[in-house]
């Protein structure tokens, strides 16, 4: 089946202000009538549910955190893009819609993306307003800086806590209205089904993580603002609590998935150190400005780094090979995070890597720190610095840091149009859960734009839309739909209590994420995919036959919330391998050896693959179906892109 | 493992409780071979993956990035709030701080206002009903003025960033003897007084949020300056001068 994404006709450069009066309105004395489940609080979800009740809309809103300011979006580094152009270096919408079109290698929908660069100004405005202390000049007025290789300036900044700042931004706006009584917010509190009536996405089933209660919510409206799913890969950047089940949940109840195998690898993350390990550590793209990245060339010298007989100042210059330097003279260490990565992995492949595990290279600011001076430097990355520290030990002032790549963001998800309304009718996805626009490679300080983008400016028209075009018959959760519902999820969550095996929860997620990094990781082949694929369905059985889950369903339980994560960890991860085995293709993260050109680079296949794969679900021992939704691009004409 | 960690042995003294009306207890696990160079709550993970395969009950503890920021993590260790290790979260802190054959005590925060729910996991939902009380803007989703139109002169953006870095742990409340919550109040009243978009309701909420941090059963400030030094952020007690001067300004001006 062929999929329409719902574009209007138009001009792309008022596409949206035209759709914004195109679209349905609901009266202000009537949208008390209606209700928005809005699941997730990070910047998608706190962002949309504060929105959402400003207008009017009574709003109930679901996080699994203890607080909604603990979303993973407070993680988020680096800053967040916007085509202000307050710097006068030549940015505007225009450059913003098509770096972030080039950079997703040509594979996002370019409407949307559109209307990101375009409302990406207001978002800097509405911050500012909320008291999010951005970086700002002398003069008083805001910073800008150059951020993951771009030409222009166009990213703002709160030291390296940009990503916390604008949480707490939307999470103050969504506390002011819990206190006014407009949200009803529920802390603890996991979704584990969609309820769908008569075709409409019409509720939720809850289980409350404190008492193990499994309740029944029903609403007009449902948004997905769940977050990414790297988390597949065990060991990732997420948080821990990160997972794919509310938007697989929905998945299961017939919303598309996506793309589910464009991921991002971020080149410079801390090291694995060991079996215990339980996540990754990302360290600041923003390093890569001054810090040169290399390994020794010979193999003695990688050996005696391991054994700890030669440390990496007795490495002289000669004998160091700065890769990135030397293949990509024009960007050198600025190459974008997907051609970092690999490079990373190349050399480390070729046993160059420079710990015990063989999976390290050298960042190293000894250069940068003679040219500039130890306070400069200190002023840049000093947070950074003693953060490597703090985890390592090693001093990046003294030593390099050593790094390799891992997964940080998920641009697959939940398939969703223009007006962000998956395949479901009344359910929305929201920020990182969704597929829609950044194509196959996220560009940095792009996630939050998106994620802020979605909720306070996309979601509150066109879910006004959807409520004001149609008409909402009022449901209940004494429905049989709902009954239907809790009890398939009480029923799952005995099941999982049931099985008594031998391996535990973790056991069986670190083996999963092991296959995922290895065959569904920087480098893809149809061998290694098709035994992914086959692998992951294994590991399904065994985990249903052979898991151990303590405790009880109706009391805190730790141990089960992890099983149902990982329970559907493992469908999507089969999922992600054959959506990589049928993109006969590179692009952006996606690597397909058999697809790259002479200079090793992803080599896109447009005539066949310049398409979305959105996936139906049709039982998990069944196959999925593969839809398409073609691809235009008027305006950003496809290149092959080169950094050399 | 690095190849200069080191193992330990270590005894764990750890608090279990199954619920907020339950009587607590402390509890005594033997840890072997915990590497130097994991984290303190990869070695919880250890022992609850060694729990859970002997079928019993996982210790409860709070923890979600693990990378510092997201305020989740908690944890008195050895009696102080996040460990030994200053400016670190427990999520940061890793095993090199402790030597072998040490005895470690692990308990929650102790605190009325932060009523246990099991074991090492509190509830902090005072937390947001201060912040609800009026650490905010009011400002509209779309009404935003350019955000060039208003200047804020780098200094006080600075301090206002400074004060904003808080991640609402609740170490400033473990560590006070009279468990207040004056660090974590006077942070946001402070961040958003030095901005000029929080002036219009800046009476308001320095008297809100006060109050509602009374209400919540958190003690006074009487100068010990124990948050300070408990706190990851490092949020100065400045914050705390201004929060009262803010209060004493209000409680002149006041129409109410």
């Amino acid at each position: 089946m062929k999929l329409n994404g719902n574009v209007p006709e138009g001009d792309l450069k008022t596409l949206w202000e035209q759709h914004k009066f195109n679209m349905k309105l609901v009266n202000p004395a009537n949208r008390r009538k209606f209700k928005a489940i809005v699941v997730g609080s990070g910047l998608a979800g706190s962002s949309a549910a504060a929105s959402l009740a400003e207008m009017g809309y009574n709003v109930d809103c679901f996080c699994i955190q203890d607080s909604p300011r603990r979303a993973h979006s407070i993680a988020a580094q680096g800053g967040i893009n916007s085509s202000k152009s307050y710097p006068n270096d030549g940015d505007s919408v225009h450059r913003l819609f098509y770096d972030t079109v080039k950079g997703g290698d040509y594979r996002a929908r370019e409407a949307n993306v559109h209307r990101l660069a375009e409302v990406s100004g207001n978002i800097i405005n509405q911050c500012v307003a909320q008291g999010v202390p951005f970086a700002r000049e002398y003069s008083g007025y805001l910073a800008n800086r150059s951020f993951g290789g771009a030409q222009v300036s166009r990213t703002f900044y709160a030291k390296g806590q940009t990503g916390q700042q604008l949480l707490l931004g939307a999470y103050s706006a969504l506390s002011r209205q819990i206190k006014s009584g407009q949200v009803t917010m529920h802390t603890r509190t996991e979704m584990l089904d969609l309820v769908m009536v008569d075709g409409k996405a019409k509720g939720i089933i809850t289980r409350n993580l404190h008492s193990g209660s499994i309740d029944r919510h029903a609403a007009d409206v449902v948004l997905l603002c769940t977050g990414g799913y790297g988390n597949v890969f065990f060991l990732s950047t997420n948080a821990m609590g990160s997972n794919v089940t509310a938007a697989w949940r929905a998945h299961k109840r017939g919303a598309y998935f996506a793309n589910p195998c464009y991921t991002q690898i971020h080149p410079t993350c801390i090291p694995v150190h060991g079996e215990n390990q339980s996540k990754l550590t990302l360290m600041s793209e923003s390093l890569r400005n001054d810090g040169r990245v290399w390994v020794p060339r010979k193999k003695e010298d990688v050996e005696a780094i391991r054994k700890g007989t030669k440390t990496a100042k007795d490495i002289a210059d000669a004998d160091r090979y700065y890769y990135l330097e030397e293949r990509y003279p024009a960007f050198g260490n600025l190459v974008p995070r997907d051609v970092a990565s690999r490079g990373a992995k190349l050399e480390c492949d070729n046993g160059l890597g420079v710990n015990e595990t063989g999976e390290a290279v050298f960042l190293d600011f000894s250069a940068a720190i003679e040219r500039d001076g130890y306070e400069a430097i200190k002023a840049r990355y000093g947070n950074l610095f003693d953060m490597y520290q703090c985890i390592t030990a090693d001093s990046p002032y003294d030593v390099p840091m050593k790094i390799y790549p891992a997964i940080h963001y998920t641009m697959g998800g939940l398939w969703v149009d223009y007006n962000l309304m998956s395949n479901l009718e009344g359910l929305f996805v929201l920020g990182e859960a969704n597929f829609s626009d950044h194509g196959a490679n996220r560009l940095g300080a792009s996630a939050l734009m998106q994620g802020l983008s979605d909720g306070y400016f996309v979601a509150p028209y066109t879910v006004s839309n959807y409520l004001g075009s149609n008409k909402q018959e009022k449901v209940s959760t004494d429905m049989p739909e709902f009954e239907a519902a809790e009890k398939a999820v009480k029923e799952t969550n005995q099941k999982l209590l049931d099985i008594n095996g031998k391996q535990s929860v973790d056991d069986i997620h670190k083996r999963l994420g092991k296959m995922m990094w290895e065959y569904c990781g920087m480098a893809r082949n149809k061998a290694g995919l098709e035994k992914l694929v086959k692998d992951t369905s294994e590991l399904r059985k065994e985990f249903w036959s052979d898991v151990s889950v303590v405790g009880e369903n109706a009391d805190l339980n730790i141990t089960l919330e992890k099983a149902g994560r990982v329970a559907d960890f493992l469908e999507l991860g089969e999922l992600m391998g054959r959506d990589a085995l049928a993109r006969e293709e590179s692009c952006g993260g996606h690597f397909r050896e058999e697809s790259q050109t002479e200079d090793n680079e992803a080599k896109r296949d447009d005539e066949n693959f310049q398409h979305v794969a959105a996936w139906e679900f049709k039982g998990a021992d069944n196959e999925p179906e593969r839809h398409i939704e073609e691809l235009e691009f008027k305006h950003c004409i496809p290149s092959q892109r080169s950094y050399k | 493992m690095s190849s200069n960690g080191k193992l330990l042995k270590l005894t764990l003294k750890i608090w279990r409780q199954k619920s907020r009306s339950e009587k607590g207890f402390i509890e005594t696990h033997e840890m072997e071979g915990i590497s130097t160079e994991i984290s303190f709550l990869e070695m919880l993970d250890t022992l609850n993956d060694q729990l859970e395969r002997s079928g019993k009950a996982p210790v409860v503890f709070d923890h979600d990035c693990r990378e510092g920021i997201c305020g989740m993590c908690s944890l008195y260790i050895n009696g102080q709030p996040h460990g030994p290790a200053k400016a670190t979260t427990t999520c940061q802190l890793h095993m090199r701080e402790f030597s072998d054959g040490e005895t470690i005590f692990i308990e929650p925060w102790r605190s009325a206002a932060f009523p246990v729910v099991r074991d090492l996991r509190v509830d902090r939902s005072s937390f947001d009903r201060i912040i609800q009380s009026g650490g905010y803007t009011s400002i509209k989703t779309g009404s935003a003025p350019d955000a060039h139109a208003i200047p804020v002169p780098k200094e006080n953006a600075d301090l206002a960033m400074d004060a904003a870095t808080c991640i609402g742990c609740g170490a400033c409340v473990a560590a006070c003897k009279n468990a207040s919550a004056s660090l974590f109040t006077s942070a946001k009243v402070s961040q958003l007084a030095l901005l000029p978009q929080g002036q219009v309701e800046r009476t308001e909420r320095a008297l809100n949020m006060v109050a509602q941090m009374d209400e919540e059963g958190f003690g006074h400030c009487t100068n010990e300056s124990e948050c300070e030094a408990a706190c990851p952020k490092e949020i100065s007690v400045e914050n705390i001068a201004r929060m009262n001067r803010e209060y004493l300004r209000a409680s002149a001006i006041s129409r109410k």
